[in-house]
């Protein structure tokens, strides 16, 4: 999937509770959760974001719970990828199990500015920030993670039955 | 080559001899773990796919205790789901309020996991199990809709980082100094994707508690999972509680370890995590003299609410008053360990020094209730996270510190070590 939109710079250790903080997780409702996606870092995001925009954050991102609510308030707030340096490691699982593209690139995050334009392929994980000219090559997704994404996630993983053979 | 702990769990879970690092498996899970929070998307995943039943009504755990006792009707209608799904699966391992406790203290104490145990949980504190000599690790909730239906998981063979406590122990130093002191060392990402095995004279003289303590933090420091090799200490823990049969395995002399850490321990002191990551550690000497006043302190959690945390704070708080206008709220975990700080009398030192006592519930830990915070005020917590807005207002502050250096600091009103009391 090819995505274009302005990135939304943050700095190292993001939390899942700067994601979506625990006072809104006693609902599940995505539409609900994305009123509140980075409110704690950020108390505007929501007002600022766009459908296609990108996070662009340092390192371990979405460090501490295991809350999938995280993930969810990001796409459902219209984010179309993530791009970091590092991410937490359930954050990462979780993003891929619910089909919310992440990219892995010290590069792309240390070239790209709040606001610059960028255009990403999250299949072959080019970055091009259009507003500087330079491109970037994200890590490369594991091949089973990329079973799973062409799957469809891992609930179509499973129910093809493939978990139940050796 | 030899394996360790947690790559031999792995092995004998997925149906091989041997597994290393970076490896892909498919692993038997033998409990998987949702809560109020994170099961009810698993069970709308679980219907969504058309499952009928959970793969085994005996090795599904699910605890409604975040938001429980249900704090608002959001959060009742999210227990309901648990609750009927439940019933209508025969879940075994289901708790209700009167049962309930803080998942990681409740599955150990209810011997719903056993040593050597594949355990998944959609709660990142799941790695606290691995005390026991359990691989357990946090997912998110559909990795637990897929296991609900599979009985499996899949992993990525972790690296193994090797942690070696040498030396004698401070007084009032803990399970909770030790891994603070751990995570101030490396970093919230330290140990990130990497399992965490604790090892050395300490960890072997340390309580099964201080260990669930050590274990839960993992997370904290990015890692899969936390371990000890289970001992003596864990058979009789295990002993009369355990439901089913245990393994017990340990790493080889010559197994592989990514990077090999020791600690002296003695240069150890009640360690305080200070705002806004459990990484910006200082020592108590050092956190003391900046004379940081607190406006309420909690002592609970599934990382210190437990019986020995409980004796801890009231032997320090006994005889004393917490300071005015300080709200003291005290968690024990469990029912049973309610029961039991009621009947020790540590019920009565609390209550003398104005303390408050709750039903067991993760609520204030993670700002759900119990116990929020207003702006600008700062809390000292025994809990496992301190990141901005963690117990309540995003302008809060949370300070972590071990239970007997809470209790003190409730008395004195500023973040002091039990030393400095009368």
């Amino acid at each position: 999937m090819k995505f274009v939109g302005k990135a939304f710079k943050f700095g190292q250790d993001i939390d899942t509770d700067a994601i979506i903080p625990a006072r809104h997780l006693n609902t599940s409702d995505p539409d609900e959760l994305a009123k509140y996606c980075m409110e704690d870092a950020d108390p505007d995001f929501v007002k600022k974001v766009k459908p296609g925009d990108f996070i662009v954050a340092d390192k371990n991102f979405g460090c501490g719970s295991s809350r999938e609510h995280a993930p969810i308030a990001i796409k459902a707030a219209g984010v179309s990828a993530v791009i970091a340096k590092s991410f937490a490691r359930i954050f990462y699982r979780n993003s891929f199990n619910m089909g919310l593209p992440i990219l892995e690139s010290a590069e792309a995050v240390d070239g790209i500015s709040e606001g610059d334009e960028l255009d990403v392929d999250t299949e072959s994980g080019e970055i091009t920030n259009k507003t500087t000219g330079n491109s970037y090559k994200a890590l490369p997704i594991p091949p089973f993670m990329q079973e799973l994404i062409e799957a469809g996630g891992l609930m179509e993983y499973v129910k093809t039955k493939k978990m139940n053979v050796k | 080559m030899g394996m360790t702990i947690t790559e031999k769990i792995l092995a004998w879970h997925s149906g091989l001899d041997e597994v290393v690092p970076g490896q892909l498996i498919n692993a038997k899970v033998d409990i998987v773990l949702g809560n109020d929070i994170t099961a009810p998307i698993a069970i709308g995943e679980f219907r969504k796919a058309g499952a009928a039943k959970v793969f085994n009504k005996d090795r599904v755990a699910l605890v409604p205790d975040h938001f429980a006792p249900n704090k608002d009707i959001k959060s009742a209608e999210q227990c309901k789901i648990l609750r009927e799904f439940a019933k209508e699966q025969e879940i075994s391992h289901y708790y209700e309020a009167g049962e309930m406790g803080v998942e990681h203290a409740l599955l150990p104490e209810k011997g719903v996991v056993s040593p050597g145990d594949v355990v998944i949980g959609a709660d990142s504190h799941t790695c606290t199990y691995g005390a026991l000599g359990v691989f357990s690790t946090g997912v998110g909730s559909t990795d637990l809709a897929a296991a609900m239906i599979t009985g499996e998981a899949w992993f990525k063979v972790p690296e193994n980082m090797k942690f070696i406590y040498n030396g004698k122990l401070n007084s009032w130093v803990g399970g909770k100094d030790l891994i603070l002191h751990t995570i101030g060392a490396i970093g919230v990402d330290g140990a990130l994707y990497r399992a965490m095995e604790f090892t050395g004279e300490v960890i072997d003289n340390l309580s099964v508690a201080g260990r669930f303590t050590m274990a839960n933090m993992a997370i904290e420091a990015g890692g899969k999972n936390g371990i000890m090799a289970p001992d003596d200490k864990t058979m009789a823990y295990v002993k009369n509680r355990c439901e089913r049969d245990y393994r017990l395995f340990k790493s080889d002399d010559d197994a592989n370890y990514f990077e090999i850490m020791e600690f002296d321990c003695s240069k150890i002191e009640p360690t305080i995590a200070f705002p806004h990551l459990p990484e910006n550690t200082r020592g108590i000497s050092e956190a003391s003299q900046m004379n940081i006043p607190i406006d309420q302190v909690f002592i609970g959690s599934c990382t210190n609410g437990r019986y020995e945390d409980l004796l801890e704070a009231a032997t320090v708080l006994k005889g004393h008053k917490i300071h005015p206008y300080l709200r003291m709220i005290i968690i024990p975990a469990t029912q049973e360990i309610y029961r039991r700080a009621m009947k020790e009398g540590l019920f009565d030192i609390f209550l003398d020094a104005n303390a408050t006592i709750s039903t067991p519930t993760c609520g204030p830990c993670l700002g759900g209730h119990m116990g929020i915070l207003a702006k600008g005020e700062k809390a000292l917590a025994t809990s496992n996270r301190n990141f901005k807005g963690r117990m309540g207002h995003p302008e809060s502050e949370v300070y972590l510190s071990n239970p007997a250096v809470a209790a003190a600091s409730a008395v004195m009103g500023r973040i002091a070590g039990p030393d400095e009391l009368d």
